[in-house]
């Protein structure tokens, strides 16, 4: 167990100090701060689109940094050790993307709600829309973890981690923007939250042991 | 998941004399990369306290060897087992047994030496020996180095850096690709007294080089025949 740690200290440490947090953040927050000047100034109409806008933003934050997770490794030999750790791989990728969870996704929900008051949310929905991030969230890096892996021997394939982790984003962008958009009515959605919560736990059952599988036959 | 291997007392330096000898039995192996054929009907077997020293052209296949031991790349024909247990027939079971010193080392350049120890020790399961870094670091040939970054290291000095995890969790069966390479006069004695310290404990050793291996008992010539 204290293996599993130390890979994912390792993963903090080494997120934090190669800047990606920051990038990733500050890429939410301008993007965020973009929409009014496309959109207009009109108040109602950007708390209207402010679920949509904020789950997309959110997405592409996150994948500024994911295809970094693996690739790294693979470049310079880390990868090679993981397969010798004592620890199975599985539990070695899973350590690593609560490491990108804990440096990258989290910072970036402590963005959301100041994000959330630039597009004319009020702060009683934030809870909410918190809420439904915490839940859909690591679904998000699990399933983008399996594009990454997919895309670890590919140079520069940081787009084709895009394109591969985008198609399993849908669910998780249309639960997770509907439940935020009840809580605008000032309902507290508990059916499309279950259901975000059911696609993380379902990726946190399959996307180690694909993932693990994708990275074995990188290595070879 | 490791308790049972870090409650035994362990020297900090040696390895450990390891509770089952095992020999390491290759029975005909065989590899490609591609379309090539590198080796067949491969065969060898390694005894406790015995190295295996590997020869050959550049692109024999030793580095090939070396992985399909480590079980990072399937065996095209043939086994690998380690004592009785055939431990290799899946074809990628991460392995316990072995270290692995290729040429990507592994290290990463924003933490410092100090630090990377600290992770090594961590990852591979180390007993407890933060009181010990410093001794470490000078038996490396790295004293006051601690707080530089890795990737400020020459490449020597990576390389003795990639050896730490020899010295912190010992386990049976090391294989080395080319531990010479990039490595002073002096850094090639280290490997030589740390491999000489190794196979008096029992341990085996599996290694590639373009320059005889002082610490080899049996050598293997790959791509003679082709």
């Amino acid at each position: 167990m204290s293996v599993f740690w130390a890979i994912c200290r390792q993963h903090v440490v080494l997120a934090w100090r190669g800047g990606h947090a920051t990038l990733a953040v500050a890429f939410l927050f301008i993007g965020v701060t973009l929409m009014p000047f496309g959109l207009g100034p009109e108040l109602a109409l950007l708390q209207a689109l402010a679920p949509g806008l904020l789950w997309v933003v959110l997405i592409m934050a996150l994948l500024t940094s994911l295809d970094r997770v693996f690739q790294a490794d693979y470049e310079d030999g880390s990868l090679d050790q993981m397969l010798l750790m004592p620890l199975p791989l599985e539990f070695v990728v899973l350590a690593k993307l609560l490491g990108h969870y804990i440096a990258l996704v989290l910072p970036l929900l402590l963005t959301v709600p100041l994000a959330g008051l630039l597009l004319n949310l009020a702060p009683a929905h934030l809870p909410m829309l918190l809420l439904a991030m915490l839940a859909g969230s690591p679904a998000l890096v699990l399933l983008g973890g399996i594009g990454a892996s997919l895309a670890v021997s590919v140079r520069r394939g940081g787009l084709l981690t895009v394109l591969l982790s985008l198609p399993f984003y849908v669910p998780v962008m249309i639960f997770g923007a509907g439940a935020t958009k009840q809580a605008l009515a000032g309902e507290i959605d508990e059916a499309r939250l279950a259901i975000l919560g059911l696609i993380s736990l379902a990726s946190l059952l399959a996307a180690p042991v694909a993932i693990a599988a994708a990275l074995r036959n990188a290595v070879r | 998941m490791t308790e049972n291997t870090m409650a035994k007392p362990q020297k900090f330096f040696l390895p450990n004399p390891y509770a089952e000898p095992a020999d390491l039995r290759l029975d005909g192996l065989a590899c490609s990369r591609g379309l090539r054929l590198l080796f067949e009907g491969l065969s060898q077997t390694l005894k406790g306290g015995e190295a295996l020293a590997l020869y050959g052209a550049n692109g024999s296949g030793k580095t090939s060897l070396l992985r399909q031991i480590a079980g990072l790349l399937p065996v095209d024909a043939g086994t690998i087992s380690l004592g009785d247990a055939s431990s290799h027939t899946p074809p990628h079971t991460p392995s316990r047994r072995v270290h692995f010193i290729g040429h990507a080392d592994g290290l990463k350049n924003a933490l410092s030496v100090g630090e990377t120890l600290v992770f090594d020790a961590a990852l591979w399961g180390a007993p407890k020996a933060a009181g010990n870094t410093h001794d470490l670091l000078s038996l490396l040939g790295l004293e006051n180095r601690a707080w530089q970054a890795v990737g400020d290291l020459s490449a020597g000095q990576r390389r003795r850096l990639a050896l730490a995890k020899l010295c912190l969790a010992p386990r049976p069966i090391w294989l080395l690709d080319e531990p010479m390479t990039a490595l002073d006069e002096d850094g090639q004695q280290l490997i030589d007294t740390l491999a000489g310290e190794h196979l008096a404990a029992g341990g085996m050793i599996v290694a590639s080089s373009h320059v005889p291996l002082g610490f080899a008992t049996q050598t293997l010539t790959l791509g003679a025949s082709t």
